[in-house]
């Protein structure tokens, strides 16, 4: 035994296989997966400076107003991505914008609930259900493509029947005036940097409206939020623990598993970060139109899927990043709204995010077989 | 016998009426191979899943370093040094080298609560090791995906034992590889043991088996046939053992006498 180790070269031969060829920096840096994103919003840009560079899409409530769309989208993708990095789907998402809206506006219209209280019961609200997404889709090992189709139906039914019952009808106005002086709502409601943009009006470089005040008062609080979560969300994927089991969870589940990692509670925390996700978007929402509607974020799952699509998630889990959803959103809400700019039929819009979706997804596969081929 | 690492001593698995282990008994000392053959439905899977925690033994006693011991979940049968590597190596291929060698055991750093991925320390360990058994790593954030398959689960076996393997359990580390691939993981194997680790390498593939065992463990239907010192036993004997040979003789009667019936 010991005479046939000693007799073993302690150095094997697999780098000097010649079919290998040397990896530079740039290939690394193309096989980031946000990379897609990043090169189709700044084509993006470029088209629409082209386009619509004279009109007031690039004046400052211009770029505001696309960024509020693109962002209050990012929230959630960001949230869909990380899910998705997970290895599973949210379809709910949508379906929980309009349940968590009303979650809000019920309690503080009709029970007489501070708006502060209202919110967090939203918020727990969102917690429930994400649990419960989650330890189904843990539990049953069924696909979540199926449980949280489910769960979309189960709760904008929900949502619609509770609302019809308890108010009679659909939509739950009256929240603006409970916002001033709440502890907790102006999170959701604030324009900040109002000095910057009071600044910029008295020296007359943005436009202002009559009484002299900025047409821009200041950036949405969706911006920040979008911002926030985008920076936590990467620095959570790339920098913590909990990220590299996002990726292994994502990537192999029984491999994961095997070494350790609690793919059950990663996966369940994800689906509580997309309704969590959700709730924001709604809150921001409904604070800001100070109404809450059955019918809001239909369909907004899909646009969130396809926004962390864009931005480079693989379908299968395991690739992907936060910040490129956040891209992918970027280039959503700038096209949604930079339509209007242009003499494009703003119906055409949905082509757009189709044709954009088909070209991210072949460009992600091919990425994929790039990144994981073998030899 | 206190100078053996681990024993398994007449190990049954039972799963209603299929009884799929009966009295099994294997024994290794540290630094030795022992390869444990059979063909498929030999219960070699169900072996290995109660080595590594899987399945409770529902007769006979594992005894490590002179301890009898029960494994409760695969962590426990971790903690006690007993690393399984599976024919899915627990890798995944989209993520980094660095990334799956420290996939659920990441180092740490910085203060409570604030605790980050200490990357650099595991570029560090990663690249290091790999170095070690000879895997050039020129880039330990390169995805495993691109990584010959003999390469893995030199990976796979090397994060096993920088995470304080005393025995490694090793499910068909060659199958899928070449010949010049499965050498270089032999040798690898080999290597392991020599640095003291005790090695169960189940394999089907006596031609790799037999260069580097110690001893050689045949599993027929649930069944040990015996533990053989390589001294005591030829590469043809337990390849018929394997095979099943008496059911090959058997069949080869059988169609000599078919032939014989139709050319009549």
């Amino acid at each position: 035994m010991s005479t046939k180790s000693k007799s073993i070269e302690s150095k094997t031969d697999f780098n000097q296989d010649e079919r290998l060829q040397k990896v530079s920096k740039l290939k690394i840096l193309l096989n980031r997966p946000e990379l897609g994103a990043l090169g189709g919003a700044i084509l993006v840009f470029i088209f629409f400076g082209i386009v619509a560079g004279d009109t007031g899409m690039f004046s400052a409530y211009g770029i505001l107003n696309f960024l509020d769309v693109s962002a209050n989208l990012g929230i959630i993708a960001i949230a869909a991505a990380m899910l998705m990095i997970g290895g599973e789907f949210d379809l709910s998402i949508g379906s929980m914008i309009g349940f968590a809206g009303i979650c809000i506006a019920i309690p503080a219209i009709y029970w007489g609930w501070p708006l502060w209280m209202s919110i967090i019961f939203a918020f727990s609200m969102a917690v429930l259900v994400g649990y419960f997404n989650g330890i189904l889709v843990v539990r049953t090992g069924l696909p979540s493509f199926i449980v949280t189709l489910a769960m979309l139906f189960i709760l904008r039914g929900a949502t619609l029947a509770l609302t019809r019952l308890i108010t009679g009808r659909t939509q739950v106005p009256g929240l603006r005036v409970l916002i001033e002086n709440d502890p907790i709502a102006w999170i959701f409601a604030t324009d900040t940097f109002k000095w910057l943009f009071t600044w910029l009006g008295s020296m007359n470089l943005i436009a202002l409206r009559t009484d002299g005040t900025p047409l821009a008062t200041g950036i949405p609080p969706s911006v920040i939020w979008f911002i926030a979560l985008a920076i936590i969300s990467t620095w959570i994927l790339m920098k913590t623990r909990y990220g590299n089991w996002i990726f292994a969870s994502g990537g192999d589940k029984n491999g994961a598993n095997n070494v350790g990692v609690p793919v059950g509670r990663v996966k369940i925390s994800l689906f509580i970060g997309t309704a969590v996700a959700a709730t924001i978007f709604a809150t921001i929402q409904v604070l800001d139109a100070g109404s809450a509607d059955t019918m809001r974020g239909t369909l907004k799952e899909l646009e969130a899927i396809a926004a962390a699509v864009v931005g480079g998630c693989l379908l299968t889990g395991g690739y992907g990043s936060a910040i490129g959803a956040a891209f992918g959103a970027i280039i959503f809400g700038t096209v949604s709204m930079g339509i209007f700019y242009t003499d494009v039929d703003t119906d055409w819009f949905k082509v757009f995010l189709g044709a954009m979706m088909l070209v991210a997804v072949i460009f992600n596969n091919y990425i994929r077989r790039k990144v994981t081929e073998s030899k | 016998m206190s100078d053996y690492l681990v024993q398994f001593n007449n190990i049954s698995k039972f799963f209603g009426k299929v009884i799929a282990l009966k009295d099994v008994t294997m024994k290794l000392r540290k630094g030795e191979i022992m390869c444990l053959l059979g063909d498929n439905g030999a219960g070699k899977s169900t072996l290995i899943k109660t080595l590594a925690g899987v399945h409770k033994p529902d007769e006979g006693e594992i005894i490590i370093e002179g301890k009898k011991t029960i494994f409760d979940s695969p962590k426990d049968a971790l903690d006690m040094g007993i690393a399984t590597v599976y024919q899915d190596l627990a890798l995944v291929s989209l993520m980094s080298v660095t990334r799956n060698f420290f996939m659920g055991r990441e180092p740490l750093k910085g203060p409570p609560f604030f605790k980050t991925f200490d990357i650099e320390k595991a570029n560090k360990i990663a690249a290091e090791r790999m170095g070690q058994i000879g895997i050039d790593v020129r880039d330990p954030s390169q995805a495993v995906g691109t990584m010959s398959g003999g390469e893995r689960q030199c990976l796979a076996i090397s994060r096993a034992i920088y995470f304080g393997a005393k025995v490694l359990v090793l499910d068909e580390p060659t199958s899928a590889l070449g010949v010049h691939q499965a050498s270089v993981v032999l040798k690898y194997i080999v290597k392991a043991a020599s640095q003291g680790l005790a090695v169960i390498l189940i394999t089907h593939n006596v031609h790799h088996a037999y260069p580097v065992g110690n001893s050689f463990t045949v599993l027929n239907r649930g069944k040990s046939l015996g533990t053989y010192e390589k001294k005591n036993i030829t590469r043809e004997k337990l390849l018929s053992m394997m095979a099943g040979g008496e059911e090959l003789d058997k069949l080869e009667v059988e169609l000599k006498e078919m032939n014989r019936l139709s050319t009549n």
